[in-house]
């Protein structure tokens, strides 16, 4: 029993369908990877676990949010603020405007736990410190009284992960938390996350588009595509045999070492949008293993050990090992 | 120039005007300036008065069957007035503030383009007559060039030329950074080409609203001059000095005032709404992807 | 330091001791800065090879990309094309020699105008070159870059992101150049996509026999598409590997190539952590720029600018401390 359970969620906007039985699980100190293309409906998810679609104007169509054996879809705004912030911390795609340019970063992160913990203010400001010191901020007393403009891209990240921490959450879902930062950056901040999670026991939900990203720090990954779940997976059966031929192309569209030229071909065709998506099974106008019932059919989750895959004709281990 | 590029601007006006069209207050508003245009130009055809023609006997003369909107103190019928006048208000302001957005856009463009002194020379300039309201710039020129058509419409030119010059220069100033007159220029283009074919092409259309929206304040601006007595001079009618010469008849022939005054606010509005309808439709980007 | 030889006919381009300096505005209240963006780049692309540049955000590539093609007017340095200085060039033969290098760039959204067919934004070049438009060289050229004909009357907009990026290809090879700028053509696109231009990339190349100068942030796709890699850091060139697979000696592209996330979870690498903030281009240390976050730097390092010397064949490195061949960067 995991700590959050996202069980057969839908999400739509208006008569569009955005998401379709969405599954999987997170457990305490677990980090799971939520992967797919851009328009693959990841950050739509995360917000769905936060209890924030009604910002886009989205709703929860069917299935449930269980987090600790409650269901957060059928909460009112009220209750769900008990949850959000203080035991689910949220770390939004954009983070560089998450900060508010006119307050010094360290009263921003107090302000979390003084109204979450009900610490007093002199309190949370020595916490807030430490926290930052855990961050490695050098000299954290100093950044504290800081603006964001006075900052550097990966300082203003590591304040704004400071933030999801001060509440002591339970549980982590940071949406492409390093996309705008440089790569010597991104390896520092996902670094930091990760070990964070290890240390604590905190289960962290981990959106990217990048594979390398998952493939050195998850431990199970979710593969979406245009709105569904193509496969769930322990990370290293997930890389060494992809059931599903859309993981398997895209796992093959990052270049490795030694890969010889020529041999990087990527995916034909593009990712559909919400409004042409296509029959029965998405993938199949750009799936080289696709057969008739696949554009006739929606191809059911089949279990597979430790995950589960939707495809009519999911690769097997020998074809995958060879 | 060869054929790929020449025919680059088709995606403007046919679709802008149309779609302001489709809409009800722009169907509406644009049938109210296209009739008002089309009667002014066949005025000669329409009635059977002159606009100059004194007949004392039929002076005030109420709105009757012969003189549908009356007549004025010299008995001239005021309809006949009123649609000779639309030809002078009309064309004077629609010729001033083509002639403004033009030179408007040669500067701006200039400016905003090649930058460096250029740009400081014509900025303050530019600066300098946006400080002054409107009817002060144009006062003071038909002060100074003297009453009638002429000088109304130098100065109602001149008056607005401030405001396209300034939406051009900042239309110009933001699309020039757009990468792709770096890559024109990567490709060879020279200063004419980008200007031409890129620049002025993604910088007309909101100048051009623009102007629409500043030809509504032109015909305030041409009947006020009007009023005063420096714009058209007697006897060719003009709605301003129409209704200058209704102020002391207000309450013995009020018509003399009110329809001139009608016409004006009528036409000004529909102006106005015409031109929201055109803003409405200025996302050209709104066509269907293809797959 | 090494001056390439300019009369090496193997060369294409011929960069030598390239600089940019910009001087941001003194405003009323700002006072009068300057920023080298650029410095002291030398470098020579030989005909039908790929070079990469590789670098961080806001390290020059860009820069440099257009101080190649002439975009930009140098500081200081030259570039020579095909023998020729083109910084001597009248304004109407650089326009001239254009045609024979172009540029792919990095966003596919603001590279072509809005108010453009893609009839027209691949024909453009043969407008700009006062030449006529050869009957059928549209639909050929889109054919090329992988694109059904149909999509001639279509608008950027219509099109997705990897559509408009061949667009930007089909424009740049219009006029048959002999050298392509790519200034990270695949930055904006899905991985998916991004391996499809890859692909067509190398392909035209084979084709075409075209030279590349590709520009990326991404160190693992630089070393699976480029012949020979420079590595950039605030503005200079730190290291310069004859291969793909050359172990660096720079710490810097040691760290570059310690953050890359293999994908590989049998794999998994403690990740090297860079400590330290990267200084600003506006104030640059007097010693090395990167000293502030190497783990290797001593106090020569922050006293004095390295530069750069040679360690074997067509392997330069910026460093007082280089890594040594059969030394294992400590983690
Ligand atoms: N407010 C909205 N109205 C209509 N469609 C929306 C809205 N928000 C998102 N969508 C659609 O839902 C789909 C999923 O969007 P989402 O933002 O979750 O994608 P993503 O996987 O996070 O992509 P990215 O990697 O680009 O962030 C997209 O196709 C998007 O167009
Ligand atoms: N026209 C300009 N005026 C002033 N500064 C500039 C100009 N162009 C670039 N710069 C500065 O020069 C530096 C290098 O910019 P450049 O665009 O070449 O970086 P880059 O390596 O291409 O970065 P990115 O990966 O973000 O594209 C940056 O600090 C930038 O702010
Ligand atoms: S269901 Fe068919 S089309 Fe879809 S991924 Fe599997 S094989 Fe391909
Ligand atoms: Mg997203
Ligand atoms: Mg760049």
């Amino acid at each position: 029993m995991g700590l959050l359970e996202v069980d057969r969620l839908s999400v739509g906007i208006g008569r569009l369908t955005l998401l379709e039985e969405i599954t999987f699980e997170v457990d305490r100190g677990e980090i799971l990877g939520l992967v797919g293309e851009s328009g693959s409906g990841k950050s739509l998810t995360a917000l769905a676990i936060a209890g924030l679609l009604p910002l886009i104007g989205a709703r929860v169509t069917a299935g449930a949010v269980r987090f600790d054996d409650t269901d957060l879809t059928r909460l009112d705004e009220y209750r769900l603020r008990k949850f959000r912030g203080r035991r689910i911390a949220f770390i939004t795609q954009n983070p560089m405007t998450a900060l508010d340019p006119l307050q010094p970063v360290g009263e921003q992160v107090d302000v979390v736990a003084r109204l979450h913990l009900g610490l007093p203010a002199d309190v949370a400001r020595s916490r807030t410190i430490e926290i930052l010191t855990q961050l490695r901020i050098p000299e954290a007393a100093t950044i504290y009284r800081q603006y964001p403009h006075q900052l550097s891209g990966g300082m203003k990240q590591r304040v704004v992960i400071a933030m999801a921490l001060a509440g002591e959450p339970d549980l982590i879902v940071a949406d492409e938390p390093t996309t705008a930062l440089d790569v010597t950056v991104q390896a520092q901040i996902i670094h930091l996350l990760t070990s964070l999670v290890r240390e604590r026991g905190l289960a962290l939900v981990l959106i990217t588009h990048d594979m390398g990203v998952v493939a050195q720090c998850c431990d199970r990954v979710a593969v979406l595509y245009a709105g569904r779940l193509a496969e769930q997976q322990g990370v290293r059966s997930l890389f060494a045999a992809p059931a599903h031929p859309y993981t398997h192309a895209l796992i093959d569209c990052i270049p490795k070492d030694g890969m010889a030229r020529g041999s990087l071909t990527g995916i034909a065709g593009s990712v559909p949008s919400v409004a042409h998506f296509p029959s029965g099974c998405r993938f199949h106008p750009r799936c080289i293993g696709r057969q008739s019932v696949c554009e006739a059919s929606v191809p059911a989750a089949t279990a597979l050990p430790g995950g589960a895959v939707a495809c009519h004709f999911p690769l097997n281990g020998d074809a995958r090992h060879g | 120039m060869t054929g790929a590029a020449s025919s680059a601007r088709p995606a403007l006006r046919d679709n802008l005007f149309a779609r302001a069209f489709r809409t009800k207050t722009g169907a509406i508003a644009g049938g109210w300036l296209v009739l008002l245009a089309l009667a002014a130009i066949f005025a000669h055809l329409l009635t059977p008065y002159e606009y100059d023609i004194q007949q004392l006997s039929a002076a005030y003369s109420p709105p009757s069957l012969s003189h549908w909107l009356g007549t004025d103190e010299f008995g001239r019928d005021l309809l006949t007035r009123i649609l000779y006048g639309a030809r002078i208000s009309l064309s004077v302001s629609v010729i001033s503030i083509g002639l403004s957005v033009l030179a408007g856009m040669v500067l701006g463009a200039a400016a905003g383009y090649f930058g460096g002194r250029l740009d400081r020379m014509i900025t303050t300039v530019i600066d300098l007559s946006w400080s002054f309201p409107e009817i002060l710039v144009a006062l003071i020129l038909v002060a100074i060039i003297g009453p009638g058509v002429t000088g109304t419409m130098v100065a109602i030119t001149v008056a607005y030329l401030a405001q396209f010059a300034r939406l051009t220069r900042a239309q110009v100033m933001a699309i020039k950074s757009e990468t792709f007159i770096e890559a024109a220029s990567g490709l060879g283009a020279s200063h004419r080409h980008i200007l031409f074919r890129h620049l002025l092409p993604n910088a007309i259309t909101p100048v051009l609203v623009s102007g629409m929206l500043a030809t509504g304040d032109a015909i305030i601006l041409e009947a006020t001059l009007g009023f005063f007595g420096l714009g058209a001079q007697p006897p060719t009618p003009s709605w301003g000095a129409m209704m200058s010469s209704g102020t002391a008849l207000l309450f013995k022939a009020p018509w003399i005032i009110i329809f001139p005054g009608l016409a004006a606010a009528i036409t000004v509005v529909s102006i106005n709404l015409f031109g929201d309808a055109l803003i409405a439709g200025l996302d050209v980007r709104s066509r269907p992807r293809v797959e | 330091m090494a001056t390439h030889d300019m009369a090496d006919a193997a060369n294409l381009l011929v960069i030598d001791r390239l600089t940019k300096r910009f001087d941001s505005g003194a405003g009323l209240f700002a006072p009068r800065r300057s920023m080298t963006a650029v410095r002291d780049v030398s470098l020579g692309v030989s005909r039908g090879s790929v070079v990469g540049v590789v670098g961080e955000s806001g390290c020059g590539k860009s820069t440099l990309a257009r101080l190649v093609l002439r975009l930009l007017e140098p500081t200081q340095g030259t570039v020579h094309f095909d023998g020729v200085d083109l910084g001597k060039l009248a304004p109407r033969d650089l326009r001239r020699a254009r045609r024979r290098m172009q540029m792919v760039f990095q966003d596919p959204y603001s590279s072509l105008d809005p108010r453009f067919t893609i009839e027209q934004v691949v024909g453009e070049p043969f407008a700009v070159q006062g030449e006529a438009l050869p009957p059928g060289r549209i639909a050929e050229l889109l054919d090329q870059v992988g694109l059904a004909g149909e999509i001639a009357r279509s608008y950027p907009h219509q099109l997705s992101g990897g559509q408009r990026q061949r667009v930007g290809v089909a424009r740049a090879l219009a006029l048959r150049p002999d050298l392509l700028v790519l200034d990270e053509p695949t930055a904006s696109l899905d991985v998916s996509i991004q391996a499809q231009i890859i692909k067509l990339l190398q392909d035209l190349k084979q084709d075409l026999g075209l030279t590349y100068l590709f520009i990326s942030h991404d160190l693992g796709l630089v070393r699976y598409f480029c012949d020979r890699i420079i590595v950039m850091y605030l503005g200079a060139v730190v290291e310069e590997l004859p291969s793909p697979s050359t172990e660096p000696r720079h710490p810097y592209t040691r760290a570059l190539l310690d953050s890359t996330f293999s994908p590989d979870p049998g794999k998994r690498r403690h990740l090297a952590s860079l400590t330290g903030e990267i200084p600003s281009a506006f104030n640059l240390p007097k010693g090395c720029a990167f000293a502030a976050r190497c783990s290797r730097a001593s106090s020569r390092c922050l006293s004095e600018r390295p530069t750069l010397t040679t360690h074997a064949s067509g392997h330069r490195a910026a460093c007082f401390h280089p890594i040594v061949a059969d030394e294992k960067e400590p983690s």
